[in-house]
């Protein structure tokens, strides 16, 4: 597990602990890497961060767009493994989790742990660092500043 | 909730002592439905409890044996009982303490006959 933000670790070893999700990916809603657990490539963090934030984007439109209401999370279920999308807000800003788990886990401990690791980011989110925009000209360099703190280069 | 289902579940939560009772996907751990569950976290005990199983059967799976046909996880406040049903579904009922075990779970496997 690397995190970029050390108040996130605890409580997303406690997550891995007790949903035995196989990868564990936290981002902002921009796509920028909070932490990671499970991926051995920085190519497919900033891929799957990338497409998380996107599907998040285009699901909340839809949601919009079909007077549903926002939506919140999201899952996908294949044959070996699933996978679980889910936007949650911060006093940083919204955040995403994207979770990838396999037999030994289900949706159900996905959906229950992922809950309780969200209000306890939420406890343990210090409130001094307030959302702020992020724009194009910073997106890359953060990006690519997040993916060396977690994979050491 | 269809009628057969619900019908399943109250012959179920009728019995004295049973303080709810739910269907579950067993291979998701989600709630199909559930009855007099007033207090109890529905999604929580669905996705433990179909953890719990689905371990347990690796387990005996494991050890040459078939799938368990009946579990019963006894707590000092409570208890909660399960039975699997065909569709991949688990009968599931939480129960006080001090309850007739034998018949919740003539009434847990009559509600998985039901749902054939």
């Amino acid at each position: 597990m690397r995190v970029i933000e050390p108040w996130v670790a605890e409580p997303l070893q406690r997550f891995l602990a007790e949903s035995s999700a196989r990868v564990v990916l936290l981002t902002t809603a921009s796509g920028q890497v909070v932490a990671q657990h499970g991926f051995t490539r920085a190519l497919d963090v900033m891929s799957a961060s990338a497409l998380g934030a996107a599907i998040m984007a285009s699901t909340e439109e839809l949601g919009r767009l079909t007077a549903s209401g926002a939506s919140r999370s999201l899952s996908h279920q294949g044959s070996s493994r699933g996978l679980f999308l889910s936007a949650f807000d911060l006093p940083q800003g919204r955040w995403i989790g994207l979770v990838v788990y396999d037999r030994d886990s289900s949706l159900g401990l996905v959906r229950l742990f992922f809950d309780q690791l969200v209000a306890q980011l939420q406890q343990a989110a210090p409130t001094e660092s307030p959302a702020r925009e992020v724009l194009a000209a910073d997106f890359e360099n953060e990006l690519n500043a997040s993916l060396r703190s977690l994979f050491g280069r | 909730m269809s009628t057969d289902i619900a019908g399943s579940l109250e012959s179920v939560t009728r019995v004295r002592g049973v303080r709810g009772a739910m269907v579950v996907s067993a291979e998701e751990g989600l709630v199909v439905a559930e009855s007099s569950m007033e207090g109890i976290d529905g999604g929580a005990v669905a996705a433990l409890t179909a953890g719990v199983v689905a371990r347990l059967a690796r387990a005996t799976d494991g050890a040459g044996r078939s799938a368990p046909a009946f579990v019963h996880l006894r707590a000092d406040a409570g208890a909660i009982l399960a039975v699997p049903a065909p569709g991949d579904l688990l009968v599931v009922a939480v129960t006080d303490p001090e309850i007739n075990v034998g018949l919740v779970r003539l009434e847990l496997r009559h509600a998985a006959e039901r749902l054939a």
